[in-house]
């Protein structure tokens, strides 16, 4: 048991990883942790990507005679692709923030909602 | 042009994509407007002429860059996508045309050009979600069109609109990553991204864990995109606080082609087989499809804004189409796909007359609208139809939509459903009732004086698409025969 847990220990950091990402988001009143806690939620999946790529034994992937076992590259590709998604959702996301906090004056959820509530 | 013609499904999300920087470039709002527009109806001409080659001559594979799948980027067009293609292209370039005036008044003159460019953008993600043949492009296309939208939502008028942006932007995230994990999963076990390849692969290998979970998340994450009751708790503010313009575009497309997406993963890329005999797909999805039905309609109801009344039947709509899709047989899918193209009608024809309403007396609240009617006949005529189509009355779109939902129940024999159908469109006609009461039997509240009608560049949009609903009452070949071709397709399952 506690030897397939550890043969697979970084699908356990991606899971943990994700949950404490998805517990911030849900359990977080303040705008910006929520933030935090939806990039630490993409970060877990880029992990999950960049550990399926190694391959037992596999160099980094340049031609070489010397070598015949390479890690997958594509993974790689893929989730620089996604962190730039994830960059640009940040982004959006705290100008939003900024944008809000201008308009209403706070961030904090609860109080957010109250507001809206009035109007 | 012969030579454009083998090219045009990159053309049909490259030449948005271009537009969108010109767009920024341009500086100026009217000329903004003019790139987009002429951005978009050559989209809706290519998707036209796609839809016209695949109706007759079968599928179109291109591979983009010349790499072949499957480990070239695929994009293949068959008669589902060509259909979901046109409504977003066809959509998009009315709705434009409405927007020149809308936008003049809703945006500052500073950020429209802005406007423009994300508009454009929005329409190359959603366009490109449909056309593409590879799972993980799908991702890229899914964020390139939710960005845009958060974007556009954010450029509501109230500070509400702030508010509903960013509660849609964490859930559409989430929605887009769940997505992603799936993707990897399906990709750890086959090795390949190719829808088409991966259609052949999965088979062998459905009963493994991973490949399970991959469906579990991509089922969900698409559910959430599409706002399947219960997930659907971003949509009502994201549609009420959106400029005008934007509610009648992403209201009448986004979440259809989130729909498209998962009728394309759980028929093409998984098969109905694994979908609904070892999973049972089809009670998941027909439970939460009946109390959206249901919840949503009810919740309209009691809404005072009608953009946030019309956002509530979007969930109940929703909720038909799902339980089309849950149908899980030929009939099904056919009247889900009528009822994305028709709702997307419907939908874009009440947001645009809404946004009328809005131009003149800056509210869409009910006590506000109270007698516009008398002051806004050809705006109310808009409404009255798409409204009608809405509750699905005979010789207009929605009632295509209602006949084929209802066979397609009695052929699975599930009468109770019909039952259930009929009762909640009882719902509808309340709050569309609702809605005509006030514009045409109220007295308007004191102290509001004479409303002229819409001006005509929004009005005609309005009209058009209010016509449309009519039209595909009437004359019903172009939709019935693109969905019967596409759910043949989709029910064969395997390559395209």
């Amino acid at each position: 048991m506690l030897q397939v847990v550890l043969e697979h220990y970084n699908y356990w950091i991606a899971i943990l990883l994700m949950m404490v990402g998805f517990y911030t988001v849900v359990a977080r009143g303040n705008l910006v942790k929520k933030l935090v806690g939806l990039n630490i939620f993409q970060t877990s999946v880029f992990l999950l990507y960049i550990s399926m790529a190694k391959v037992t034994g596999g160099t980094a992937p340049i031609l070489d005679d010397r070598f015949q076992v390479y890690s997958n590259p594509l993974p790689h590709v893929l989730i620089l692709t996604a962190i730039v998604v994830g960059v640009a959702t940040t982004a959006l996301g705290l100008a939003l923030v900024v944008r809000i906090r201008e308009s209403y004056g706070t961030i904090e959820e609860d109080e957010l909602d109250l507001m809206d509530g009035e109007t | 042009m012969n030579a454009l013609l083998p090219h045009l499904p990159a053309l049909q999300v490259v030449v948005p994509l271009v537009a969108a920087p010109l767009c920024l470039l341009a500086g100026r709002g009217g000329l903004a407007w003019i790139i987009a527009f002429l951005a978009a109806a050559a989209a809706t001409v290519t998707a036209a002429i796609l839809a016209y080659q695949t109706l007759h001559n079968g599928p179109i594979s291109y591979e983009m860059g010349g790499w072949a799948p499957p480990w070239g980027i695929e994009y293949v067009v068959d008669t589902a996508n060509a259909f979901i293609l046109l409504l977003v292209a066809g959509i998009a370039t009315v709705v434009l045309l409405f927007c020149y005036t809308s936008v003049g008044k809703e945006i500052r003159a500073g950020r429209q050009h802005l406007f423009y460019c994300m508009y454009t953008l929005c329409l190359t993600g959603l366009l490109g979600i449909a056309i593409t043949g590879d799972a993980f492009n799908v991702f890229v296309f899914l964020e390139i069109s939710s960005l845009s939208s958060y974007a556009l939502i954010a450029m509501g008028g109230q500070r509400k609109a702030l508010t509903a942006a960013f509660q849609y932007l964490v859930v559409g995230t989430i929605g887009a990553t769940f997505f992603l994990i799936g993707v990897g999963l399906l990709y750890m076990m086959t090795g390949t991204l190719n829808m088409a390849d991966l259609a052949t692969r999965i088979p062998a290998i459905q009963d493994s864990r991973p490949v399970l979970a991959a469906f579990a998340f991509i089922t969900v994450g698409l559910a959430l995109k599409a706002a399947l009751f219960p997930l659907h708790l971003w949509l009502p503010n994201a549609y009420a606080f959106a400029p005008s313009g934007v509610s009648a575009f992403i209201a009448a497309t986004a979440t259809k082609v989130s729909l498209y997406v998962l009728l394309r993963f759980t028929f093409t890329v998984f098969g109905a087989d694994i979908a609904f005999r070892n999973l049972s797909l089809n009670l998941v999805l027909l439970l939460p499809a009946v109390i959206a039905m249901f919840a949503g309609s009810f919740s309209a109801i009691f809404q005072r804004d009608i953009k946030r009344m019309l956002a509530y039947s979007s969930v109940a709509q929703i909720g038909y189409i799902t339980l089309a899709i849950a149908l899980a047989s030929h009939a099904g899918i056919q009247a889900a796909m009528i009822h994305i193209f028709n709702h997307g009608l419907m939908k874009a024809a009440l947001f645009c007359a809404m946004g009328c309403i809005f131009y003149r007396i800056g509210s869409t609240r009910i006590d506000q609208i109270a007698g516009l009617g008398r002051e806004m006949p050809w705006t109310f005529a808009a409404i009255a139809a798409a409204g009608l189509s809405l509750l699905g009355v005979p010789l207009t779109a929605g009632f295509i939509s209602k006949w084929y939902l209802v066979q397609a129940a009695l052929q699975s024999d599930m009468w109770w459903l019909v039952v259930l159908i009929a009762v909640s469109s009882m719902l509808a006609l309340v709050y569309v009732w609702r809605l005509v009461e006030a514009l045409y039997f109220k007295e308007p509240p004191p102290g509001r004086g004479t409303v002229a009608e819409a001006p005509l560049s929004m009005l005609l949009p309005t009209l058009l698409l209010a016509g449309a609903n009519i039209y595909f009452g009437l004359d019903t070949r172009l939709p019935i025969e693109m969905t019967d071709s596409a759910a043949t397709l989709l029910l064969r399952g395997q390559v395209w």
